[in-house]
């Protein structure tokens, strides 16, 4: 088979997205007897040195507007970069950059891409992926009709590959490019949460439609988080009503967590809720309707008003860690 | 400001899983007793291009479908909500066309409709979430693309994008023609159509062509789907016992500790 092809943005760093989709390909690269060149957007040394002890080979590309991700610029230098290798797959992980770009790469090399898959598989030349449908209800093996295929991966379901022996060689590309004027990112916001990403949080408290108000949030479950050392979440309903910043939302089109805790407060289970906490160990909930969706999801839970439970499982809480 | 809106009718995504069924053959869901809707960052969409229209004056707004007739729905209930028109390409082919062939054939709609400053897609649609369309109509009209959007600004000539990040937020300036992806926000949950709205609605031009007679269908295949299942996943939840609320509390603590590991 043709090379694989992995693309990475230096700005993010060697992070658990981009091992995971390292070690997706470095593995599909070894079963089809493909090498594994990273495409690495920006010169940061540590990302190219990190890939390249997993890489076959590593193409960095250098240019004074690509440290920070520019979309039309990034387009074009990896259009370029991707005629040149003509690779039988690029793979990306599922951020916002790889998200808004793939399906583009894809047209502009006249092949076809697939988004947020769960499993890639080749055989032959046939590139096969696997992603949830409906809502997370169902799963669907798509085929990939032309080439190249361009999938971006839900990353950090993946496992890291280890390093080689034999580090793979780092090439520096000076792209000649048109500066790009149509798009500009002029600004960048991190919302303060001074923590570590959702992403990589060991325990959530999430809080759904049933938490009522924003000032519950900061009063019920807020408390709980500190008390458990979690970090905190919502429902698509928690954010939609102002309760809860945007970047807090898990599901389907939101942050893919993989908790060893998660603790649903007021939240349904609906299919999309639970399409991003499918990696989560233990899933544990308060929720007033027992037959709630949420409890078939569940390790444990409790029937009941989180208003009345809360305080007495935070008092509990506090006492066990007297 | 010519601002074009791109509406999909989809299987209402919030049935229950309890209640969701496939065709394994025909590999796509069974309609069901579920309602046909539009999808909601369809509607984020409408909603945020109708909030720009409030703050611009100028504006103009389209909503655009493609699909079966029954797909008039979305379009009417978009004129409900104040759209300007309503074009509908009704899908005489195959159903369940691939995202490559949707975008052409968008694409060729928004050709014969005249010329659009700003094109609003949902950034996916809940059915089979492709979250493609809108990068790939901006290839085919070769104009740039902006995802994941939740608000957007006049600034001079050009327009003031707020887009999502994993981390953030960021500011996109973008010059027109562009194609904008959008997201949902606190701000663009959309507005509920007057009863009487919804009424003259029906009242309002549509304008309707057939797929097959605008041409764009990519024959040539993008993906196929080979297989459709429904995964088998059911934990078996542990209730927390006790007689008093007290004492199934002290029970849920005691579990939350010990997974938690904390403390
Ligand atoms: C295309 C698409 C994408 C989507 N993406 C996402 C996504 O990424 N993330 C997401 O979360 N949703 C997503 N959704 C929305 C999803 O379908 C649900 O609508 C949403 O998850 C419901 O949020 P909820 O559980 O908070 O609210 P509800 O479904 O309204 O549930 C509220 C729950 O709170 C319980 N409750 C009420 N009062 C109390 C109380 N006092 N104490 C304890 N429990 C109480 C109720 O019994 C109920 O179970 C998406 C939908 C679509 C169509
Ligand atoms: N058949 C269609 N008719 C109109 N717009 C569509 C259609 N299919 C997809 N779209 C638009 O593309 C967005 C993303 O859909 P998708 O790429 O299928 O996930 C939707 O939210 C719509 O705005």
């Amino acid at each position: 088979m043709k090379d694989i092809a992995i693309i990475l943005f230096a700005s993010s760093g060697f992070d658990k997205a981009a091992q995971g989709l390292t070690g997706a390909a470095r593995r599909l690269a070894d079963q089809a007897s493909a090498k594994l060149r990273a495409i690495v957007l920006g010169a940061a040394e540590t990302v190219a040195a990190e890939v390249a002890r997993i890489a076959d080979a590593v193409v960095v590309a250098d240019h004074p507007e690509m440290a920070d991700y520019q979309p039309e610029l990034c387009l074009n230098a990896l259009t370029q970069i991707c005629r040149e290798i003509s690779p039988a797959a690029v793979l990306l992980s599922n951020d916002t950059y790889s998200q808004e770009i793939a399906p583009r790469l894809a047209h502009r090399l006249a092949g076809s891409a697939v988004g947020d898959g769960i499993e890639i598989r080749v055989q032959g030349d046939t590139v096969r992926v696997v992603r949830q449908v409906y809502g997370g209800k169902a799963q669907a093996v798509l085929e990939m009709k032309r080439s190249p295929a361009v999938v971006w991966l839900r990353a950090r379901v993946f496992e890291a590959a280890p390093a080689r022996a034999a580090a793979g060689e780092i090439t520096r590309v000076v792209l000649d490019l048109k500066p790009e004027q149509r798009t500009r990112i002029v600004e960048r916001k991190r919302e303060e949460t001074g923590e570590a990403r959702l992403e990589d949080a060991r325990v959530i408290v999430a809080g759904g439609r049933g938490v009522g108000s924003r000032e519950a949030f900061a009063a019920e479950l807020q408390p709980l988080a500190e008390i458990l050392g979690a970090q905190m979440a919502a429902s698509r309903a928690a954010c939609d009503a102002g309760w809860a910043p945007a970047t807090w939302q898990v599901g389907q089109t939101g942050k893919k967590v993989a908790p060893d805790l998660y603790v649903a407060i007021g939240i349904s289970g609906a299919s999309q809720h639970m399409a991003g906490i499918s990696e989560a160990k233990n899933v544990a909930a308060i929720n007033t309707d027992a037959e709630a969706p949420i409890f078939k999801h569940c390790r444990f839970g409790i029937v009941g008003d989180y208003r009345k439970i809360l305080p007495l499982v935070r008092q509990k809480l506090a006492a066990v860690a007297k | 400001m010519n601002i074009l809106v791109c509406l999909k009718q989809i299987l209402d995504p919030e049935v229950p899983a309890r209640d969701f069924r496939i065709d394994p053959a025909k590999r796509e869901a069974e309609r069901g007793a579920a309602n046909l809707v539009t999808n909601i960052f369809c509607e984020n969409a409408l909603e945020t291009a109708l909030q720009f229209r409030e703050r611009s004056g100028d504006a103009r707004i389209t909503a655009l479908s493609y699909g079966p007739a029954t797909a008039e729905e979305p379009l009417r209930k978009a004129l409900a909500m104040k759209a300007d028109g309503a074009a509908l390409v009704v899908n005489d082919g195959s159903p369940n066309p691939h995202p490559l062939t949707v975008a052409r054939v968008l694409a060729s709609a928004i050709r014969r409709l005249g010329q659009f400053d700003l094109i609003m897609l949902g950034r996916e649609a809940g059915d089979w979430g492709a979250g493609q369309t809108g990068a790939l109509l901006a290839e085919e009209l070769g104009i740039p693309c902006v995802a994941f959007a939740d608000s957007i600004e006049r600034a001079g000539d050009k327009l003031r994008i707020r887009r999502q990040t994993e981390w953030g937020s960021e500011i996109v300036e973008a010059e027109t023609p562009v194609v904008v992806t959008i997201t949902n926000d606190e701000h663009n949950v959309p507005r509920i159509p007057k009863v009487r709205d919804v009424m003259m609605s029906y009242r309002q031009p549509l304008t309707k062509w057939n797929a097959s007679e605008l041409g764009g269908d990519a024959g040539d295949g993008y993906y196929e789907v080979t297989e459709l299942f429904i995964p088998q996943k059911e934990t078996r939840c542990e209730f927390a016992a006790g007689d008093t609320e007290d004492e199934r509390a002290g029970a849920f603590a005691a579990r939350l500790a010990e997974l938690a590991g904390a403390l």
